[in-house]
């Protein structure tokens, strides 16, 4: 299908019947999910339940056997890799916290910008005032301004998690797929994270992974609970956290 | 453009290494050239074509040190380039013989007319010229690495496993290198060489003048390697080395940035080889040797990997310490003690000599600054602006 020209959906990201397994283990099981545009979706699950496998085929990490995966209503991303996805505007952020350690803050915000990612482009790239103060910016919003020199490994885990966030708003991405932003941080650190998505929410297509009960209700957004690599129940968190199949696999009695 | 690059990719340390290459490059041919034997200063010529030696092997080391410290390719077969770059240029020392040779045919040399060769092999023609020969010490490496990475990096062989396939491809010109039939002198290799551009490569005005290039080709080589890692694409490229998968989420390809690094490295051992040829006077299939390729690696893990002057320094040091003790009666250890070497740096210095040696210069600059804040705080003076240690050079 020619899909390029023709907006199939007015989703910003749309799943729709995608299977995908490993070695005859079905990861992703007939998943399909609807994330409008300038939405913010919390995904909760048990582990094992595809939410990091779900990213993986959203950024073409994984390419899934069956199904359609659709970018803003007409890219089928089954079809890219991942340079050509993070370039059409999908950034992600990882479960373990990844950033360029043995560089600077600063340097680890300037290779996130989305400007020239060509050889040819770097080898002769100069620095901009534009590109300073968006990097100014962005430092600012994850208050770092104070360690912009220092090498990103030396940085604690919050504020890796923060950096890393940073390296998703210098990319300037339409949609942004976060996985565990607070594991490992502190109750002020994971208020002031569940904050600052809000704030990046009022401009941008935000998807969060999180374990965290406290840190979803603080979003405040809609859920949708995955098991066993489907969608188990989506809706408020009150009428997920409800539902009797969500408490019985995730939740606990 | 160029003075921004230049200022850019030289600071302090990088300004001593060239200064000293200068210096050496200068001072070792006029002492030898000008200063009478009898002299103590005077530099004898085996030590001078000695040394030359071991700075084709200091460029060696800086393109490995370019693809295995700042991007994280460990290539286990940098050796096979160095030899490609040698053979071109051994083709066209060979093709000067003309009827010289012991069977004085005017254009086969020696061995084909040994081998019965009834014409000139087509690859063979061309390499009686100098800029054909000079093209080709580039070309030739560095389209083998072209179309080797172009396959590796594109399928994602990363790690142990591409390290593996380097020595494979080392491993497998070291076999087609000792055929009589592949045509460049078996065994053997190329030997017997005359002249070099009309000029006697035995003598010793011509090895001054080789030992000045490769002063020169070492101080050109290491400008590009500064050039490049002080771009925003060397940044790339570390980001690679540490993170490779993070840097394609950012929206940067890869195995394109691989490629450019590990072509242009080939490119610079090929000329590490050509420069090498003349002035040992021989090149032949052991070049191609795995062991090789291995021992270039050690080099630049003793002098440090990722500080481009270690890589050079480490070649120097290892290549000095293996021809004084392969010449005595450790000889028959030197392996050993080889293995030994990397070991102890691994377990002792894994950062190696320059690295070890640039930790302890910041930690001790800290220090001073650290000692400088507290004497000013307790004279109740406050310090304005004091000079913050920069960690990125």
């Amino acid at each position: 299908m020619n899909i390029m020209d023709t907006r199939a959906t007015s989703a910003m990201l749309y799943l729709d019947g995608v299977h995908v397994s490993f070695d005859g283990f079905h990861a992703i099981n007939n998943l399909s999910l609807t994330i409008a545009p300038g939405e913010m979706r919390a995904i909760i699950g048990p582990n094992g339940a595809g939410k990091t496998t779900m990213m993986d085929i959203i950024t073409g990490k994984t390419k899934p056997g069956e199904g359609d995966v659709l970018f803003d209503g007409r890219v089928d991303l089954t079809r890219l890799d991942e340079p050509q996805i993070a370039e059409l505007g999908i950034g992600r952020k990882f479960q373990k916290p990844t950033v360029f350690e043995s560089q600077t803050v600063q340097d680890n915000l300037l290779l996130a910008l989305n400007v020239d990612h060509s050889v040819r482009g770097t080898l002769f790239w100069r620095g901009s005032r534009a590109e300073s103060e968006r990097i100014d910016r962005v430092l600012e919003t994850i208050r770092l301004q104070e360690s912009r020199d220092r090498l990103a490994g030396a940085l604690s885990h919050g504020q890796k998690q923060w950096l890393e966030i940073g390296m998703l708003l210098a990319q300037d991405p339409k949609l942004l797929l976060v996985d565990e932003p607070v594991a490992g941080m502190t109750d002020v650190e994971t208020h002031q994270t569940a904050e600052l998505l809000k704030e990046i929410n009022k401009e941008k297509t935000v998807v969060v992974v999180e374990h965290d009960m406290t840190f979803v209700r603080e979003l405040g957004v809609r859920v949708t609970c995955l098991h066993e690599g489907s969608v188990l129940a989506e809706g408020s968190l009150d009428q997920v956290s409800n539902n009797e199949r969500v408490i019985e696999v995730y939740l606990g009695r | 453009m160029t003075p921004y690059f230049l200022t850019r990719s030289l600071n302090k340390s990088a300004t001593a290494f060239l200064l000293i290459v200068a210096a050496v490059g200068i001072l070792v041919p006029l002492s030898n050239l000008l200063l009478p034997e009898s002299s103590a200063l005077q530099v004898p010529t085996y030590l001078m074509a000695l040394f030359g030696k071991y700075l084709c092997y200091a460029i060696l080391a800086l393109s490995i040190d370019l693809i295995w410290g700042y991007c994280g390719i460990l290539s286990l077969g940098h050796g096979a380039f160095f030899a490609l770059g040698g053979y071109a240029m051994g083709m066209y020392l060979m093709r000067q013989i003309g009827s010289r040779g012991v069977y004085g045919h005017p254009v086969l040399p020696d061995f084909m007319v040994f081998l019965n060769y009834s014409k000139l092999p087509w690859y063979w023609h061309g390499f009686d010229m100098f800029w054909f020969a000079a093209l080709m010490v580039v070309l030739v490496p560095g389209l083998l690495a072209f179309c080797f990475g172009w396959l590796a990096f594109r399928s994602r062989v990363t790690g142990v496993y591409l390290s593996i396939i380097t020595q494979a491809m080392t491993y497998a010109l070291l076999l087609a290198f000792f055929r009589n039939d592949f045509g460049f002198g078996g065994n053997n290799g190329l030997t017997d060489f005359k002249d070099i551009l009309g000029f006697n490569v035995q003598a010793q005005g011509t090895r001054a003048v080789l030992f000045v290039l490769s002063c020169v080709a070492l101080a050109l080589a290491f400008i590009i390697c500064r050039a490049i890692v002080t771009s925003k694409l060397g940044k790339v490229l570390i980001a690679v080395r540490d993170a490779e998968s993070r840097t394609r989420f950012l929206g940067y390809r890869v195995e394109n940035y691989k490629l450019f690094v590990f072509t242009l490295s080939a490119c610079m051992a090929g000329v590490a080889g050509a420069l090498y040829v003349p002035q040992v006077g021989i090149i032949n299939p052991g070049e191609f040797a795995p062991g090789n390729s291995i021992e270039a690696v050690i080099w630049v893990a003793v002098g440090g990997r990722g500080t481009l002057t270690g890589a050079a320094l480490g070649a120097i040091v290892v290549n000095y310490a293996k021809t004084t003790f392969t010449s005595g009666p450790l000889a028959p250890y030197w392996l050993f003690m080889l293995g030994a070497l990397f070991i102890l740096v691994t377990l002792l210095l894994p950062k190696g000599i320059v690295g070890t040696a640039r930790d302890w210069w910041e930690k001790r600059r800290e220090q001073i600054d650290a000692n400088a804040v507290s004497a000013a705080a307790e004279d109740g003076v406050t310090k304005p602006n004091l000079p913050e240690p920069s960690l990125a050079e």
